[in-house]
């Protein structure tokens, strides 16, 4: 009895790193987790080290706003992020954790006829590929939220919405807990406040990498560091498209539960859900400017809370709890970077932007099957790092435009 | 809280007052391959550290002008004007500029 109110470590503190491993991921957040977890649990590969600089899910993985959807523009988009929803839907279970996701819908607000024509390119794309997501009007609207607010008495009324079943949230922190355990209990070696200053190479492949806490002989380093990964990129002498934004989020008090969907307009560059406990949970479109600095900002609380006040007047009251940043990693087509460099050995994960924790659970299959044969898995073959120099991009802007 | 931006024409004024238009970049010089085009056109040093960019005074006095600033923490060294030569076409202290002809 006594058990039950004992902390139990998630993972095992480990020691000294050893000399060699097979494959060492920088960053310990969802993406890098979610690798080693796979490589072990689908590959055996199991001499693997997780290197993260902070704590486990200190960046992206622990500030995102922790909405799962697959209803993107592109079809190498959509196809992509349909295989990542699947995956969370077993994820659960998988990981035999409760990550408390909840498929409870989405919908992504028209405030003009332009807006109305792009959501119903997106409605097409989606249902040829098999992905719920269907064009709505305000009477449906209304019954799906009847708290929004749908009046023509506002800056921007609403003409109707892109309606996506199948979108939910997830408790964020739980994935990374759960993947951590799950790549722990398999192997995994797991090192906070392990930062890498520096990768080995020799005849254009990776021999090892340095770190604050001594030097890793390996064949196989994968980056999965976000907002950081140029800095990551100049180490491996590898350019990236990428530029560094910040992204940032608040949320209120607990309120008793009222909204049941996710809220998103792009118009108004906001997305609004409320989470398991109650809190409003509200983000926002990056800064324009690149900065590494995570220094939030008040125009930003400006702003978010004006656009959502004109979504759900009854807020009007809500007291603010907390606001943070985010590091994101932009590249020129807001689609993600993924997959083999010209560097042997030197793996990426990034140009996430603002959606990358929806990815994690599809970046970690593919990436370890990559790892483990040598071969490029079809799914994330268009989003090679190479694209850039043959110029074949893959424009998401159309979905990515408001971050969520 | 976001950053003041000293505009060469305003003075201080607050950053959202600008729009922001990327570092400097080097225009490849003679011939170009497609690589190197490509290279020029979507890769950025993205720096951590002091950084070298293009701002326009959006909401202002619509200038166009440089700005040192240290992406770590948004200290801005300095913001000046782009110099120009006898064709009034820019020739900062970094060869090139998204204005420079095409070669």
């Amino acid at each position: 009895m006594r058990d039950i109110f004992r902390t139990r470590r998630m993972w095992r503190r480990r020691g000294e790193l050893k000399p060699r491993y097979d494959v060492v991921v920088i960053g310990g957040g969802s993406h890098g987790l979610a690798t080693a977890y796979y490589l072990a649990k689908n590959h055996g590969i199991t001499n693997v080290a997780v290197l993260e600089k902070s704590y486990i899910g200190s960046g992206a993985a622990g500030r995102n706003t922790t909405i799962i959807r697959a209803n993107y523009r592109t079809p190498e988009g959509a196809e992509f992020y349909r295989s990542s929803v699947e995956l969370y839907e077993h994820l659960s279970l998988d990981l035999d954790f409760n990550l408390l996701f909840s498929q409870q819908g989405h919908l992504t607000l028209a405030h003009s006829d332009r807006a109305m024509i792009t959501m119903a390119e997106r409605a097409e794309v989606n249902q040829l590929l098999g992905i719920d997501s269907r064009l709505v009007y305000n009477d449906e609207t209304a019954r799906l939220c009847p708290e929004l607010n749908l009046s023509d008495d506002v800056t921007w009324p609403i003409l109707g919405a892109l309606y996506h079943p199948p979108g939910g949230i997830i408790r964020h922190d739980a994935v990374v807990w759960g993947l951590a355990r799950g790549a722990d209990r398999r192997g995994v070696e797991i090192h906070p406040y392990t930062e890498v200053t520096g990768i080995e190479r020799s005849n254009g492949r990776v021999t090892g990498v340095k770190t604050t806490r001594g030097e890793i002989a390996c064949d196989t380093v994968i980056s999965a560091t976000a907002g950081w990964s140029t800095l990551i990129g100049d180490m491996a002498g590898v350019p990236l498209p990428i530029t560094t934004h910040i992204l940032q989020a608040f949320v209120t008090e607990p309120l008793k539960p009222f909204l049941h969907v996710i809220i998103v307009s792009s118009q108004m560059h906001v997305y609004i859900s409320q989470t398991d406990r109650g809190e409003f949970l509200i983000g926002a479109e990056i800064e324009p400017y690149t900065t590494y600095r995570g220094t939030s900002t008040f125009p930003f609380l400006e702003y978010s809370a004006r656009h959502t006040l004109e979504l759900f007047p009854q807020l009007e009251s809500a007291k603010v709890l907390r606001q943070w940043t985010g590091l994101c990693d932009i590249s020129p087509d807001y689609s993600p970077i993924l997959g083999l460099t010209e560097v042997d050995g030197f793996l990426i994960s990034c140009g996430w932007g603002t959606y990358g924790f929806k990815a994690a659970p599809i970046v970690g299959t593919t990436l370890a099957e990559l790892v483990a044969t040598g071969r490029t898995p079809q799914l994330i073959a268009p989003f090679t790092l190479e694209r850039f120099y043959t110029d074949t991009l893959v424009s998401e802007l159309a979905a990515a435009a408001v971050s969520h | 809280m976001s950053f003041l931006l000293p505009c060469p024409n305003c003075g201080p004024r607050d950053v959202d007052e600008f729009a922001y238009a990327g570092e400097t970049t080097e225009r490849p010089q003679g011939t170009p391959s497609p690589r190197e085009l490509a290279s020029y056109i979507h890769f950025r040093r993205n720096a951590a550290g002091v950084q070298r960019e293009w701002w326009y005074h959006r909401f202002g006095c619509e200038l166009w002008f440089l700005a040192e600033r240290d992406t770590r923490t948004n200290e801005v060294l300095k913001t000046e004007l782009p110099s120009t030569d006898a064709a009034g076409s820019p020739t900062p202290h970094e060869p090139a500029t998204p204005d420079t002809p095409a070669v």
